[in-house]
């Protein structure tokens, strides 16, 4: 009885947009009610200007408030109310624990969301599989991995329609995934939903801007004052978002690199491999190193990240994506130094399989938060662009 | 190596006399009686620093000349304060924001909902809690040394003179002593023995929630009291505003507070109206609530409100308690339901409504009733109702040592020549009574400041002698 009771509270709650009771999206909405009333925080980031704006919050507002948060542990180092207080409020970990949540629903399709729960095993998996098919695939077209090859080409080994025709599907069903996921989240998690279209519309592009630079810039990892964010203390580091800036930057150029490749290979007919000074080499290189040196700081980092910061259960999300990224490079910098030598398909299929399980986890893995956190502050520009609807106080 | 300064306290003004002591040279230990998780003491809770300033600064809007700030000092404590002192804090408000900064502090526009400060108040980013863990971090950097669960139960003194400290049976030596410790608020003994019996036989105190740190125990004012040090303010006093009686029995900090009472009505536990609730501003009068629910028969009131004030006030912490109708809502509350509609309904009918706007001191107001309702009076009658239970809360008491304009303790009418004191200890001295955002940190930061800097060279003065008497 008691269980279809429970059961009849959350059906009816889920119906009407409320919280359900014991969740984290219930806990999220708990703690915002104590910082609604407190405000200190206000100056750190968006979550708390955001949050001024509301009396209540449903779930949909704590998706959209739990995405806008950074992780930058600055409320909980300055909260008179974090445990050991009984109102224990922590709302870093809590948005953390929402956030997963955010992935796991808005994921397509949906099955799959199960993914993001035990993301270590996804990974895991995905990586085990993708470097035992490449190393596979290598023995099976050339009869060994370890000779040096007969070209320097890559096509020697993976003819080039046969790349194409395995990671083209690949990367495009990402893309698709993460688009649609990122879609319902967009007309689900809808705080201008009270304002008339061109009242939004009229501050769209300013808004476009400011989340663009926002986004790009990490500015929510400065602490509001430019001294930057927390990770093993109550001090501030800028470390965070250096390394995080070396990690999406290095990632962007490796991206460009191979998309200039690509317009080579189909518009000229220039084929790979490219040598320095070529545009996809240099890209690529610059691209790689920072993506090394930004992924090995980064787990530096989480390794001595503070203990009440984020969610610990999703650790294995977190450095499985960060080791993911770092393989990756490595095994590419390092084909660049194998090229020629009988190291050379060994190498290859090292990298092909960490590229593909990159791929493969793209819209499974900690990759989404990006997509997930630059569409919550893109809302929130929209948002605080238009009036608010509350008289509270002598505002 | 023997010490030169000792701290005892681990809020705003030890901090602030631990790190000038250490930029003076001197050798410094600060004794924080909590664990490190709740150091910081009531200023923890705290949000910002009355300030004077001349002209618009980065979070400061126009002007808060030092003749407006005295005055405004003057009005709330009714003259019960000392212009010497007052204007040397409310001067030594002007200069301290660069030292704050360079010592980790940052600053925010004021918060949404306190428009009424920006001009007057400077408000720390993230709050009083980042303001301590800043002064920690800098204090642990200059090598100040720290102790937590370092709870000091007595002084030895002699002539005046500060000699040691003790923690239980260990003795800490020191040339000179900076006493910043608190007031005795969380002391719930010395409340009661404050407060005393009422005619109905009630110990009020026992039914007081405190604001701050459980740890403001007094031990050192009472201990002071025994060494004969002058005192001044009255023990019976404190700082008391209306609460939600929900809030847990320490720490529960501003977001505790009930900012409806000016939009609805309150009743005691017999169901009456006892004071106006629209007489000003609640910013204005949210002070005076907490002694008016004290002197209520069990210590409680409810404010009442209907759907109407929704959104029109800052979100409480708690829910309120919800009905469809006002008998519902008696019941709810525990009031007697036939007395509390007549209060409702007596109201209700002695409204004369104008027009209502909450953001001005508008004409809705009551005809006929007593006590009447003199602004925002507007019928109780749009449901959902709410209710919320009201407790005083305590947020510090008034009684302190006696100090000059170098924070020394003074015995007999004489300044010590090595002990010093600062923050709730001595505020009393520039606070007799009542109360203005932020200036217990305006005070404890500047006597702090003074108090760090005078015992730093208490120290070396007697540093200096001792060298000259051992090369003779």
């Amino acid at each position: 009885m008691q269980q279809l009771e429970t059961l009849t509270r959350e059906a009816r709650a889920l119906a009407n947009g409320d919280v359900v009771p014991g969740s984290p999206e219930a806990e999220v909405a708990r703690q915002l009610q104590i910082c609604n009333a407190c405000r200190y925080c206000e100056g750190f980031c968006a979550v708390f200007p955001a949050m001024t704006r509301r009396l209540s919050f449903n779930a949909a507002d704590v998706h959209y408030l739990a995405n806008l948060c950074h992780n930058c542990g600055a409320c909980l180092h300055a909260c008179q109310y974090a445990p050991p207080h009984e109102f224990a409020v922590n709302v870093p970990q809590a948005m953390a624990k929402v956030r997963l949540q955010t992935y796991t629903d808005f994921a397509w399709p949906s099955a799959l969301g199960k993914l993001y729960q035990r993301n270590g095993l996804t990974l895991s998996l995905a990586t085990a599989g993708a470097l035992a098919f490449f190393m596979m695939l290598t023995l099976w077209l050339k009869d060994t991995l370890w000779r040096v090859p007969a070209s320097a080409d890559f096509y020697g080994i993976f003819p080039h329609n046969l790349l194409v025709s395995l990671f083209a599907p690949v990367f495009l069903f990402a893309v698709l995934a993460l688009s649609l996921g990122l879609r319902r989240f967009w007309r689900e998690v809808t705080p201008g939903r009270d304002y008339e279209a061109p009242v939004i519309a009229a501050v769209q592009g300013g808004a476009a801007l400011e989340a663009t630079h926002d986004v790009l810039r990490l500015k929510y990892l400065d602490g509001g004052h430019g001294e930057g964010c927390h990770n093993e203390d109550d001090a501030w580091t800028k470390k965070r978002r250096a390394f995080h800036h070396a990690t999406f930057y290095g990632f962007m150029l490796c991206f460009a690199a191979t998309s200039v490749a690509t317009l080579y290979h189909y518009l000229f007919g220039w084929v790979a491999p490219y040598d320095l000074p070529s545009l996809p080499k240099i890209l690529g290189a610059v691209g790689g190193v920072l993506l090394l040196i930004g992924t090995a700081g980064l787990y530096w980092l989480n390794l001595r990240r503070h203990p009440q910061h984020g969610d610990a259960a999703q650790k294995p999300m977190d450095r499985g994506f960060i080791a993911l990224l770092f393989f990756t490079s490595l095994t590419g910098l390092g084909l660049w130094g194998a090229r020629g030598t009988a190291f050379m398909p060994a190498t290859l299929a090292l990298h092909l399989g960490f590229v593909m399980a990159l791929f493969l986890t793209l819209p499974y893995g900690k990759f989404a938060h990006g997509f997930f956190r630059s569409a919550a502050l893109l809302k929130w520009t929209i948002e605080k662009r238009l009036p608010s609807k509350l008289k509270v106080g002598d505002e | 190596m023997s010490l030169d300064v000792l701290v005892i306290g681990g809020g705003n003004a030890a901090l602030c006399a631990a790190l000038m002591a250490r930029e003076a040279g001197a050798s410094v230990m600060l004794l924080e009686s909590a664990p490190k998780e709740w150091r910081g003491g009531n200023s923890i809770h705290t949000r910002n620093l009355r300030c004077m300033h001349d002209a618009p600064q980065d979070v400061l809007q126009e002007a808060y000349p030092e003749e407006e700030f005295w005055l405004d000092l003057l009005k709330v404590t009714g003259g019960l304060t000392n212009e010497h002192l007052a204007r040397l804090t409310i001067r030594a408000s002007s200069t301290c924001r660069p030292w704050m900064i360079k010592h980790g502090v940052r600053f925010q526009p004021s918060l949404s909902g306190t428009l009424s400060l920006s001009r007057t108040n400077a408000f720390f980013m993230g709050g009083g809690k980042a303001l301590v863990n800043a002064y920690y971090r800098s204090a642990e950097k200059l090598g100040v040394q720290i102790r937590y669960n370092a709870a000091v139960d007595r002084l030895d003194i002699q002539d005046g003179q500060f000699k040691a400290a003790y923690i239980g049976d260990e003795r800490i030596e020191a040339k000179a002593c900076v006493l910043a410790a608190g007031g005795f608020e969380s002391n719930r003994e010395w409340l009661r023995e404050a407060w005393g019996q009422n005619a109905d036989g009630e110990w009020p105190a026992d039914n007081f929630l405190i604001r701050g740190t459980r740890f403001n125990q007094g031990v050192l004012i009472k201990d002071m009291m025994r060494h004969g040090a002058d005192m001044i303010g009255d023990p019976s006093q404190s700082h008391c505003v209306a609460i939600d009686a929900r809030a847990p029995l320490y720490d529960g900090g501003i977001c505790t507070r009930l900012d409806c009472v000016s939009l609805g009505v309150v009743v005691n536990k017999h169901a009456e109206r006892f004071y106006d609730e629209g007489e000003d501003f609640w910013p204005k009068r949210y002070a005076i609530w907490g002694r008016l629910v004290a002197q209520q028969p069990g210590q409680i009131g409810y404010s009442i409100i209907d759907s109407k004030a929704v959104g029109r006030f800052m979100p409480p912490v708690f829910p309120g308690i919800q009905a469809d109708s006002l008998p519902e809502l008696a019941r709810k509350l525990g009031l007697d339901e036939a007395a509390f509609m007549q209060t409702l309904n007596a109201y209700n009918a002695a409204c004369r409504v104008g027009t209502f706007d909450h953001t001005a001191l508008d004409d809705c107001h009551t005809q006929g009733i007593t006590p009447a309702k003199t602004h925002w009076a507007l019928p109780i009658d749009t449901g959902p109702f709410y209710g919320y239970a009201l407790r005083p809360g305590i947020t510090f008491t008034y009684l302190g040592l006696k100090v000059d304009e170098r924070a020394a303790v003074h015995f007999g009418g004489q300044p010590s020549d090595n002990l010093y004191v600062a923050g709730e200890m001595m505020a009393g001295n520039v606070l007799g009574k009542g109360y203005t955002a932020g200036v217990g940190m305006s005070i404890g930061t500047a006597f702090g400041r003074i108090a760090g800097t005078e015992a730093a060279k208490a120290a070396l003065n007697i540093k200096d002698t001792e060298k000259q008497r051992a090369a003779a």
